[in-house]
């Protein structure tokens, strides 16, 4: 079983539980008093969740220095799109049940929803070039194109921070980690992943 | 062939709500007593005791009952925390006896009631009411209790009193939830003083015929079935008489979103979501939300002449 040696398929194990407990849990009848509140959130969190992780995977290769963790971005991105796929299925089919007008209505009326779909819809290109097909034809325009990732988890975030009715801990939580995420993408945070990993391997030169 | 009609279901075959008790609940009145033989205090007031002497009303609806489970398992009450679950895993610690209502401010006969002689205040009875909160969902609850205005009576307000403002107990001891900030506490809510004579307001001591569970407000709460459900405060300790217009905890916390009527209006939406649909706990689809929570018959003559889009 070569499958068993590759790391990537047991990432994208790792990433399938999250799923394979929503649908243990829906078996078991553990969804709780409202069903479909616990889809929306649970598939809502890991999207958000893969984001934040495809997000780590730049800093974490600074910091260690080690280049082959880019390897496992592509899957990473591609789960986090899943399960906001899953996310808004959830609300089109078990929440409003193919309402077209009260989806519209809530699309233009509702600042968290308008939110919560733009991010949605920016993820789809995102999705669709993440070939090596795509990467190739695209050239630059492609690392162009998928810089938008950061505008689509600052999104992501705000859409949570504006669903909360008030207790705002847990998608601040969530905002406080891009902050750090983005925040080590500046200049100034290169530099200092750069020292960190020179302090910890001094002797690599 | 012969086709049956569906049998009525006889009342034997109804699961009791003794069954629907799980493990945790009892392992929680087992903590309780523990604790409280070996502190020497008195023990819990008997969540899940079958109330004596409880009346019908007329006050019945022709809807299914939300499970005894969710509603004891799916509740807001940020004193213990502000996930829905929070209440039944952590409202063990709220000790519902001893315990006082205090009836202050603007009456005549300003009077402190010790809970036990409350409950024989007035006959008790069952009332079946649809129960919608702001978040868009809804339950029909059996409550037992009896009605605000037997106290209002009994107190005689003065001439000044025209709110009643009710206030939730305030130990952050008991309520672990208090420790965090995100609501001023303690917890506030009020009403016009018509609103609160009226006979669909109750004082509500059980459910499900037996005693109030801590985590649905024991010893006693408010239900006042046409408005969204955190207008109905939970473990009283105080009905306050006064004049102004009381600012109750959410409109302290977002004036913009939270208003000091709060009737259900399935035409005024919160800012940020709709009001005009709900989702019934068990049932699939969405069903539209009613006017006044469906009790507009009773109510409506009480905002006449009221802009209700300005008056939220």
């Amino acid at each position: 079983m070569a499958g068993l040696r590759n790391p990537k398929s047991w990432l994208a194990l790792l990433c399938l539980l999250p799923l394979m407990r929503l649908v243990a849990l829906g078996m078991d009848g553990g969804l709780g008093a409202n069903p479909i509140e616990f889809i929306t959130r649970s598939t809502g969190t890991w999207a958000l969740v893969g984001l934040l992780v495809t997000l780590s995977v730049t800093p974490l290769r600074r910091l260690t220095g080690r280049a082959d963790f880019i390897r496992f971005r592509r899957m990473l991105g591609l789960f986090a799109f899943f399960y906001a796929c899953l996310h808004f299925a959830t609300y089109l089919w078990l929440d409003q049940f193919f309402d077209p007008a009260a989806i519209a209505r809530d699309i233009v009326k509702r600042p968290f929803i308008t939110v919560g779909f733009s991010a949605f819809t920016l993820l789809i290109p995102l999705a669709a070039t993440s070939n090596h097909a795509m990467m190739r034809r695209l050239g630059r325009r492609w690392q162009l194109l998928h810089r938008l990732v950061y505008l689509i988890a600052v999104l992501g975030v705000i859409h949570y921070l504006w669903l909360v009715k008030k207790d705002l801990t847990e998608p601040l939580l969530y905002g406080g980690m891009l902050a750090l995420l983005l925040a080590v993408r500046l200049p100034w945070g290169v530099a200092v992943l750069q020292a960190a990993r020179n302090r910890r391997v001094p002797a690599r030169s | 062939m012969l086709i049956r009609p569906p049998a009525e279901i006889a009342p034997s075959e109804i699961t009791p709500p003794d069954i629907y008790r799980d493990r945790r609940r009892f392992m929680q009145g087992m903590g309780a007593l523990a604790a409280g033989a070996a502190l020497g205090t008195a023990s819990d007031a008997g969540a899940g005791v079958k109330l004596a002497g409880v009346r019908d009303s007329v006050h019945t609806l022709d809807e299914k009952r939300t499970p005894y489970k969710d509603v004891t398992t799916y509740n807001n009450f940020y004193e213990f925390g502000t996930g829905k679950d929070d209440p039944a895993d952590r409202a063990g610690s709220l000790k519902p006896r001893p315990w006082t209502v205090a009836i202050e401010g603007e009456v005549h006969r300003p009077q402190t009631w010790d809970i036990d002689a409350l409950l024989k205040l007035a006959p008790l009875e069952e009332r079946v009411y649809r129960m919608r909160c702001v978040e868009g969902w809804s339950m029909v609850i059996p409550w037992v209790g009896f009605p605000l205005n037997e106290i209002i009576r009994r107190a005689q307000p003065t001439g000044n009193a025209k709110y009643v403002e009710f206030v939730t107990l305030h130990d952050p001891k008991q309520m672990p939830g208090q420790r965090s900030r995100v609501l001023d506490w303690p917890y506030v809510e009020g009403l016009r003083l018509d609103e609160a004579m009226h006979p669909l307001t109750l004082l509500a001591v059980g459910l499900y015929g037996e005693v109030l569970p801590n985590q649905n407000g024991a010893p006693i709460r408010l239900v006042v079935p046409w408005k969204y459900g955190f207008k109905s405060a939970k473990s009283i300790v105080s009905i306050r008489f006064v004049e102004k217009q009381p600012v109750s905890s959410w409109m302290a916390a977002i004036p913009r979103e939270y208003g000091f009527y709060s009737n259900v209006n399935p035409q005024v939406d919160h800012p940020r979501w709709s009001q005009a649909k709900e989702r019934r706990i068990g049932e699939f689809l969405k069903r539209d939300t009613l006017m006044f929570n469906g009790y507009g018959e009773q109510v409506a003559s009480l905002y006449r002449g009221m802009d209700l889009k300005k008056f939220f």
